[in-house]
């Protein structure tokens, strides 16, 4: 299954497969609106330990060379990042500021 | 290979010669057998399958979706209170498109406590999305299971194949037991395009809103449509192949018959033998059985049921606060279609033996009719 | 510093789960130790939405969705059929929730823990029916409010000892784990990979909108239920018990309490009632600990 965001619009019986299968994965669906809070990282103090990537419930938090970095698309600013942070380096912005 | 054998052997080997690949069963009487011998050959590695002794009849189920769903061949079979515990199952296995097949020794429901032959079991589970077949002899259950797998595999239902308890499972008879090389030819493996797989990787059977779950249950319906298309060919196969035929439904003297009998199981077989009896008789009778329920061949009832001045449905069942259940099923068939009087009688329920002169004396009393007087008739109760 | 865990990830981001989803942590990491040789199934459970509705999933993993009381038989077909199919080698689980483990599927948990099928059975364990709106299961804590034991008459039975249970199978592996400690997690299911037979694993995944508490404290929660002894960290492997995650000097239950509205009902006593079961078992478990 390709990790297409693209929706899959069916228009009638005969596109779909006999039984109920998946076609394409949940990238296709930006959680990223659920949020109130988002985790800003402040990279001066970030010690790069890994444990908000490890936490994420989401997979919302990419590791791209040696650092963290937020998907805004996915995350749902659950804050469990922020919070387990040892560094304290990431604070939960409310949206829309 | 003739052999004589009892109809729960008849299974076992119609199963092994279907090469199924995972056996899933729990035992229950009157099905024992089935799954005894099926261990024995397994065990013999005369059959490569995996056979998983679970703990229960819901589990068998389980199973069975979880094998056919990754791609192998699976089986199992059962009777009464354990069809009944699978039964969430039951639509399972049809919703998932998974084109298992089933032994059902067609039991009598409990309570009160029972193990003989009525149809209340089998009959229950008419709406899950299962091809029933129902049996009259050892030798059409043993070719039944391997059509079943045919023409379950071509269109992804999942198939029952019904015997009566007793009168079929445990009576012996000869049966022909074709060459592997034959069943081959006319079985290939199981080769699912929707199977579970790491390299190809799908989920199957999630969530599903309203904006096409109605679409995926067209598409079962459709399916079963097809089977009846392909049931009837492979009737046609099949006599080829093993010069034996099976079609959905089998009239007997039905063409100049005053009075056609509807019958299914080995009452069909019995009504076949009472048939004659009448006939010598002079009596204008003949027999329709009734092989495929589900899918119901409406065409077909009509067809063979167009001359008949009188029709007598005999059911091994019943439907509390209705008719017997083959009644309704072939009233509305017939809805439009006939002006022919329907009797109804409910026979043999709970293991309760179905004579010849049973359904003679059925005979006799509609003879005496001109349209039934009841909307169903209980035959040889104690009033 | 360099990852713990590899950055493979077989779970997409976009999948339906709440915010500070303990059994999408719970998820994410056994993925990563499972690898992609590896095919699932899920009863009805918080997973059987977290999924995504057709025609989506967040699985990159085949997935059968089953029904609920169904998960172990349905893994020990698949494991049938692979083994049929000449597949042998792909790993096989059944991932429940807890009302699927502890309550309806027991009895087929039980049949393929007998049989000692080569299966993983995972049980994430939220503590009560979360997918239907938090009613209370036999995995729901003494003390605890559910929509079922409502605060007038919270649940005043102790948590049903699935381990126990399990382990009375003598299955080859079997361990619990939390959600709070992913690196042991990770080198359980690697080390039960390599282990032919039974393995159950049972993971602590708190629920934010079931225990009423804030998103963010998922995994404190999921690190005080070890650290207070509530919910011990270990694994059982061949009939011997090792504790993973020591724990020398328990806090006091109140601290993960405290945390949770689900709790917030409780008087002292309660509290006190609470600390004493929590004291017992883990003594009981202590004992098996040190052999």
């Amino acid at each position: 299954m390709a990790k297409d965001r693209k929706k899959i619009e069916f228009q009638k019986l005969g596109e779909l497969p006999p039984m109920v299968q998946s076609l394409r994965s949940m990238a296709a669906n930006p959680t990223g609106s659920w949020r109130t809070l988002k985790p800003v990282i402040d990279p001066a103090n970030c010690i790069q330990c890994t444990i908000c990537w490890k936490f994420c419930p989401d997979a919302a938090i990419d590791w791209v060379d040696d650092n963290p970095a937020i998907n805004l698309d996915f995350c749902k600013g659950c804050g469990i990042c922020a919070e387990e942070c040892p560094k304290k380096c990431i604070a939960m912005v409310k949206e829309g500021k | 290979m003739k052999k004589v054998m009892m109809g729960n052997h008849a299974i076992s080997y119609g199963a092994t010669l279907s090469r199924v690949q995972v056996i899933s069963a729990y035992p229950i009487t009157p099905q024992t057998q089935v799954v005894e011998l099926l261990s024995e050959i397994v065990a013999d590695q005369k059959l490569k399958a995996e056979f998983i002794k679970v703990e229960s009849e819901h589990s068998a189920m389980a199973a069975c979706i979880g094998a056919s769903s990754a791609g192998a061949r699976a089986f199992t079979a059962t009777s009464a209170q354990g069809l009944a515990l699978m039964h969430e199952l039951l639509h399972w296995a049809a919703g998932a498109r998974l084109p298992i097949v089933m032994a059902d020794v067609n039991r009598a429901m409990a309570p009160p406590w029972t193990i003989w032959t009525d149809q209340n079991d089998s009959l229950s589970q008419r709406d899950t999305g299962w091809m029933q077949f129902y049996c009259q002899s050892n030798q059409e259950v043993l070719d039944s299971v391997i059509m079943a797998y045919k023409v379950a595999e071509k269109v992804l239902m999942p198939a029952m194949i019904v015997l009566d308890a007793f009168s079929l499972s445990h009576t012996y008879e000869t049966v022909d037991i074709p060459d592997q090389a034959l069943v081959d030819r006319y079985l290939p493996p199981f080769d699912f395009k929707y199977k579970l797989d790491v390299n190809d990787p799908h989920t199957y059977g999630g969530l599903t809103t309203p904006d096409w779950y109605m679409e995926f249950r067209i598409k079962m319906h459709e399916a079963m449509d097809q089977a009846l298309v392909e049931i009837k060919k492979e009737a046609v196969e099949f006599e080829k192949v093993f010069g034996r035929r099976y079609d959905p439904v089998e009239p007997y003297m039905t063409e100049d018959a005053d009075i056609v009998l509807v019958t299914s199981g080995t009452a069909a077989s019995t009504a076949r033998f009472a048939v004659d009896q009448m006939r010598r008789k002079g009596k204008r009778v003949g027999n329709l059985r009734v092989r495929t329920l589900r899918p119901f061949p409406f065409a077909d009832i009509r067809e063979h049921l167009k001359n008949a001045k009188k029709i007598a449905i005999i059911d091994r069942n019943i439907s509390y606060g209705y008719h017997g259940i083959f009644a309704q099923e072939i009233k509305s068939a017939l809805y439009g279609h006939s002006k022919a009087p329907v009797f109804n009688f409910i026979a043999g329920l709970g293991g309760r033996d179905i004579f010849p002169e049973t359904i003679m004396n059925i005979v006799a009393d509609v003879k005496k009719m001109k349209k039934p007087e009841q909307d169903l008739y209980w035959v040889e109760v104690k009033r | 510093m360099k990852p713990t865990l590899p950055l493979d990830e077989l779970m997409s981001p976009g999948h339906l789960a709440c915010q500070g989803c303990g059994a999408g942590i719970a998820m994410r990491t056994s993925l990563k130790a499972l690898g992609h040789d590896t095919m699932f199934t899920f009863p009805a459970c918080c997973w059987t939405v977290i999924d995504g509705p057709f025609p989506y999933s967040c699985l990159e993993l085949p997935l059968l969705h089953m029904a609920f009381e169904a998960t172990a038989a349905t893994a020990s077909g698949i494991k049938a059929a692979m083994r049929a199919l000449g597949k042998d080698k792909t790993t096989i689980c059944g991932w429940a929730g807890d009302g699927g483990t502890f309550d309806i599927g027991i009895q087929a948990l039980s049949g393929a823990a007998e049989r000692n099928d080569d299966i993983f059975y995972f049980c994430y364990d939220n503590e009560a029916y979360m997918n239907t709106g938090i009613q209370r299961s036999g995995a729901t804590p003494y003390g605890a409010w559910t929509t079922t034991t409502p605060v007038k008459h919270f649940k005043k039975e102790v948590k049903k000892s699935i381990d126990d249970i399990v382990a009375a199978h003598k299955v080859p592996y079997q361990a619990t784990a939390s959600v709070a400690y992913p690196e042991d997690l990770y080198k359980k299911l690697v080390k039960a990979k390599e282990i032919r037979g039974f393995k159950f694993i049972h993971i602590l995944a708190p629920c934010p909108p079931g225990w009423k508490a804030r998103p963010e404290d998922t995994v404190k929660l999921a690190r005080l239920a070890v650290q207070t002894g509530i919910f011990p960290v270990y694994e059982v492997e061949a009939g011997k018990y090792a504790q993973t995650m020591k724990t020398p000097s328990r806090k006091p239950v109140l601290e993960y309490l405290k945390l949770q509205g689900r709790f917030k009902h409780l008087k002292e006593e309660d509290v006190a009632e609470i600390q004493k079961i929590v004291d017992l078992r883990y003594a009981e478990l202590e004992k098996r600990f040190q052999g």
